[in-house]
């Protein structure tokens, strides 16, 4: 993969990927079907821009891709009432773009219009994004912020697992093998939201980021790139609640975190790059 | 010069644009790795995972017995194919110690990505699943990461060499024997600082391709190479493969960039070469991104102690330079001369007398050779007089801008004869600079800092500014010959006039991005009088163009742009004596304008140059003994080097939280003199510019202590994007070079030169307030941040 957020080695430096067959499946139930009859060879392919870059480097071997790209009744966006929701392969862009999205839960708006460049917007899905569970990427950390659920279909039917549930680990979640990503679940927010990416280049991942929304003594953060997974910062929502000074609660920032080095920030810079964009995110959010 | 007179056609010096770009723009250009091949075998190269090992055991079976594959090879297996080990071109002391260095490594391997077994395979992909294959077994040796560590010896790379160090060239100019101590002695103010050029990969965005091809009967051979020296490197593939030069070809296609990274002979350009001539197929390569991170050249990685001394004004009385400078693991094409292109220029921009004292030492380490790289010891030297001039100004209290007046060699001293003995050609350094400051509005950026600035202040902001001076345009040969250089520094043009007064400019150099077809397009037009699309400018195919030194070194236009400015003069001349054979006139009678003989006093008696094409063609009715036929060949060997120079100036602002550098305004002022195409001029500025810029504040290739390169792809080298730069400002000021017709130097790596250190001593300076007084490249957030917690303690 092209960053390294736990700072493994990349043995490997082919662009070549090995060998592997190809289906495309039509409809998620097919897609579930064909990942039950070839099982751990098979890897879901939806805008490809997280698995292709890893097979490339030869880092993932599948032998069969299962393109579910083209599954067009899970491309969607929905005003649901209390939430919207949002098909799992949407494209960052339609997300970035969508005047429901904009409207309910502009946070989420915003932090798509920041994943990659444009080109990786109109490739890449929000479900591909979340299902990857990279704790580096902008979605998985917006949308455990915001109290997200994600629908899940198996060959057992749907369930429904919180996003504070979903990620157990370095590009490691509660998805089964043979389960899809189907639907993601948005609680509509009002009040204040603030999106703190930073990075080096415009396009690049987030050496650390901060997703927050703030309505009064409720809110909702959480870190990019702070551990192996996205991080929740119950200390900092727990503090403001009980009214400390954003200062104040902002210093709480890594608490829930155990941050990485690598090349472009130790543990320690990520840790004091947390609080300060977590102080500028609930500033930004609660004017 | 004539070009500049008042004729209405001119072309010279319009924005014109580059003839190149649309078939670049629409991707129709035609890249090595796009030309379709049938029958070629694909090359893959199985590479060293480690820094420094021997090698123990290499086990193919497997890979050999994959369908598809054709042949594997170890580095033993083909030791016979070599005549000679690889190139070093530059041996710059007698006594330099150079490895023995084969394309494939036979014994041991001393970089990650040193070529250990070559596979030949019916397709690119069956090629790379048999390097899967092939078992290397290795004893581990020590790897040497560090420049200092690789200079106490404690673990040697080369044992046949007994030392890591590859040589130490020393530059002494002293008016009196010990003059530069006794001036560090009697100086009212010293400076001494240690800086850090780190390594750069030139990620040029072609990675390297060779296709090689035997031509039918008799062991021609035809080597198509993504490479900016297809002349040197028929020479010196000649040379190692022992293959007589008559029956090399090598042909450049369209090439996405160089940057000094092409400027070389490469070990897999020797293995496409010699295995197609031993299984008598075409043989092909092509490197991958991260392949090319490991195994093309890398630039810079030097360590310099720098020592300034001056007076009580601030005026320069001695200065004094240690370098070491990584070679990487082996010396390629001129690895050990890069440092010293740099050596004349230590003092920069300013007068002074003869007290310079400057060494350099060369060193091994178990990482990827280094070798040119846009500037090519230049930006480093400028990067060390700039900077240190800043910490002077620091030390003394004063303006940068104002140390920098009072020191600059002033415009009457032109040509100026420096310390060294080289004669500077002309130059302006204090209107480039007072340009410079009022583009950038220096002094209202002094006011706004002053309020800004404060204690506490969140965002602080900064103002550098760097002024060069570059030896470019290389190069005179008998100076290359003082330096020990393998080769001359001339160029070869050769104009030919077809009959139907279509003309045809053959060039020596090798453009790879510059938009050469369009700027010699320009100088034969305006010689000529012919209209600029009725030239059309062949090259980089050593067939059609068998004379040339090539591109790099800021050379092409005031040397090989020179030559067909040369060869031009001498078609006019062939043609009026047709003319004047015609007219029946004295040679000397003739007026030639807009492409037009005349009678002096009877214009209406003329000859245009396409009649006289036609003439020279039929060869009806040409003067006694004239050859036919409109064309000549001259070769340019420059007098001088040509000196370009100017002033850049950026303004930052930090974020003095986060350590985030933000560039808010860069002016670039520069002098190449006479500008052929203003609209090229400044493309070199800006792509030269940001890829100084990005020296400053991004790039670097980082590598572990056990010289595991670990910045491989781009994701983790971090060339900026145009979201991640801002947009330059350039400006001109114009001194034409006394030293050709043209008036011109060069321009290539000038915004490259000028950028680092302008950058570096704006971030320097708006932190200054803060105690910061140095801060080490690439100024990245977390570097900054951590110089900032540092001052503070
Ligand atoms: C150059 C570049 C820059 C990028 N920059 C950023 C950035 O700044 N921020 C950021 O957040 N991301 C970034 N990305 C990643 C991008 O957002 C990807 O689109 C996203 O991470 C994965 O989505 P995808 O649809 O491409 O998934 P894929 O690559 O197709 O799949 C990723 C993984 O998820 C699985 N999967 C996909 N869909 C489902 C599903 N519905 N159910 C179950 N499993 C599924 C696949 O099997 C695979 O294992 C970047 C990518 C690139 C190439």
């Amino acid at each position: 993969m092209a960053h390294h957020p736990t700072g493994e080695e990349i043995e490997d430096t082919t662009v070549i990927p090995a060998a592997f067959d190809f289906k495309r499946a039509s409809s998620a139930a097919e897609a579930i079907s064909l990942m039950g009859e070839y099982g751990d060879e098979a890897k879901l392919l939806a805008g490809g821009h997280s698995l292709i870059p890893l097979m490339k480097l030869r880092l993932a071997q599948p032998t069969m891709l299962i393109d579910i790209g083209r599954i067009a009744d899970l491309s969607y966006v929905k005003d649901a009432g209390d939430h919207i929701a949002i098909g799992a392969l949407t494209r960052h862009m339609d997300v970035e773009k969508s005047e429901i999205v904009k409207q309910h839960v502009p946070l989420l708006a915003h932090a798509a219009s920041h994943v990659g460049d444009a080109q990786v917007r109109h490739r890449g899905t929000i479900g591909g994004s979340l299902a990857h569970a990279d704790s580096a990427s902008d979605l998985p950390a917006t949308t455990l912020a915001l109290g997200a659920t994600y629908v899940v279909q198996g060959p057992n039917g749907q369930r429904q697992i919180a996003a504070k549930d979903f990620y157990k680990g370095f590009l490691e979640s509660a998805l089964a093998p043979d389960e899809l990503l189907v639907e993601i679940r948005v609680p509509k927010t009002s009040g204040g939201w603030s999106f703190q990416k930073f990075n080096r280049r415009a396009q690049d991942w987030a050496i650390v980021g901060v997703a927050a929304w703030r309505n009064g003594n409720n809110s909702g953060v959480a870190l990019v790139n702070m551990g192996s997974t996205p991080i929740l910062a119950t200390s900092v929502s727990a503090a403001l609640a009980n009214g400390a000074s954003i200062a104040d609660a902002a210093e709480l920032a890594a608490n829930e975190a155990e941050p990485q080095s690598d090349l472009n920030a130790s543990s320690e810079y990520r840790t004091h790059l947390a609080k300060v964009l977590v102080r500028r995110a609930l500033e930004e959010a609660s004017n | 010069m004539t070009m500049t007179d008042n004729r209405p056609n001119t072309v010279v010096g319009t924005r014109l644009l580059r003839r190149e770009d649309p078939a670049l723009l629409t991707g129709e250009g035609k890249f090595t790795n796009d030309l379709s091949i049938p029958g070629a075998l694909h090359l893959a190269v199985k590479r060293s995972e480690h820094a420094h090992a021997r090698i123990v055991n290499i086990d193919t079976t497997l890979a050999a017995a994959l369908p598809g594959v054709v042949a594997v090879y170890t580095g033993a297996d083909l030791e016979s194919l070599w005549a000679a080990p690889m190139p070093c071109a530059w041996p710059v002391t007698p006594d330099m110690k150079n490895p023995v260095h084969y394309p494939l490594a036979v014994s041991k391997v001393h970089y990650v990505g040193d070529g250990v077994v070559a596979v030949l395979a019916t397709s690119e992909t069956i090629s790379r699943d048999a390097l899967d294959l092939i078992e290397v077994t290795y004893e581990v040796l020590p790897a040497v990461v560090d420049l200092d560590e690789a200079l106490s010896d404690k673990v040697i790379l080369h044992e046949e060499l007994g030392t890591n160090s590859s040589y130490t060239w020393p530059l002494l100019i002293e008016s009196t024997p010990g003059c530069v101590e006794e001036a560090f002695k009697n100086a009212a103010y010293t400076v001494k600082e240690r800086y850090v050029q780190q390594r750069l990969i030139p990620m040029a965005m072609e990675p390297r391709a060779i296709a090689a091809v035997p031509q039918p009967f008799g062991g021609d051979v035809t080597m198509y190479s993504a490479t900016q020296v297809p002349h040197i490197l028929k020479v010196m593939a000649a040379l190692t493969l022992g293959i007589p030069e008559h029956q090399l070809r090598i042909v450049a296609p369209s090439v996405g960039g160089g940057f000094g990274s092409k400027l070389d002979v490469y070990a897999e350009e020797l293995l496409c070469l010699a295995l197609s001539r031993k299984h008598n197929v075409p043989v092909r390569w092509v490197e991958e991104r991260s392949e090319n991170a490991h195994a093309t050249i890398h630039g810079r990685g030097q360590i310099q102690h720098v020592e300034l001394a001056a007076d009580s004004d601030g005026k320069l009385t001695a200065v004094r330079f240690r370098i070491i400078a990584d070679m990487g693991a082996y010396l390629q094409l001129v690895t050990p001369g890069v440092p010293l292109l740099g050596a004349f220029l230590y003092a920069g921009v300013y007068n002074l007398p003869q007290a310079y004292d400057f060494s350099c030492t060369g060193v091994f380490t178990s990482l990827t050779p280094t070798d040119a790289y846009r500037g090519a010891g230049r930006p480093e030297a400028t990067y060390a007089i700039e900077c240190g001039m800043d910490a002077l100004a620091r030390k003394m209290n004063i303006d940068p801008y104002e140390l920098r007046k009072r020191n600059f060699i002033q415009k009457e001293q032109f040509p100026y004869t420096a310390f060294s003995g080289l004669t500077y050609d002309s130059g302006d350094h204090a209107l480039a600079a007072e340009k410079a400051t009022q583009m950038a509005d220096y002094a209202g950026i002094r006011e706004q800092q002053k309020t800004q600035n404060v204690p506490g202040a969140a965002k602080r902001i900064g103002i550098g500014m760097a002024s060069y001076f570059e030896m470019c345009g290389l190069a005179p040969s008998r100076v290359l010959a003082s330096l020990n250089y393998g080769a001359g520094g001339w160029e070869a043009a050769t104009v030919r006039v077809l009959p139907t007064a279509k003309v045809q400019v053959v060039t020596g150099t090798s453009p790879h991005g510059q938009g050469h077809e369009t700027s010699w397009a320009m100088i034969a037009s305006e010689k000529l009088g012919i209209p600029v699309e009725d030239i059309d400018v062949l090259h980089s195919d050593t067939a059609i163009a068998p004379l040339g030194m090539d591109t790099y070194g800021s050379r092409s236009l005031p040397v090989g742009g020179v030559a067909i400015a040369g060869a031009c003069d001498k078609v006019i001349e062939k043609a009026r004596l047709i003319a004047a054979h015609q007219l029946e006139c004295a040679a000397d009678d003739l007026e030639f304008a807009n492409g037009l003989f005349s009678v002096k006093g009877s214009p209406d008696r003329s000859l245009p140059m396409a009649a006289l094409a036609f003439a020279a063609f039929t060869a009806h009715n040409l003067p006694d003994g004239l050859e036919p036929n409109l064309e000549a060949q001259y070769t340019y060997d420059p007098p001088n080097f040509s000196w370009p120079f100017g002033t850049h100036i950026c303004i930052v602002e930090v974020d003095v939280e986060t350590g985030k550098v933000q560039v808010l305004k860069y002016v670039a002022i520069d002098d190449c003199g006479n500008q052929i195409n203003p609209l090229i001029v400044e493309g070199q500025v800006h792509g030269g510019v940001i890829q100084g810029l990005a020296q400053a504040l991004f790039e670097e290739a980082v590598y572990d202590s056990d010289g595991n390169l670990k910045t491989t792809t781009l994701a983790e080298y971090l060339v900026p994007a145009a979201s991640d730069v801002p947009s330059i400002i350039t400006g001109h000021t114009i001194t034409p070079s006394p030293t050709n017709q043209l008036g011109v130097k060069g321009v290539g790596e000038a915004g490259t030169i000028g950028a680092a250190p302008a950058v570096m001593n704006a971030v320097i300076d708006a932190l200054s307030g803060l105690g910061v007084t140095s801060m080490a490249m690439p100024a990245s957030p977390q570097t900054v941040w951590r110089t900032i917690q540092q001052a503070k303690k």
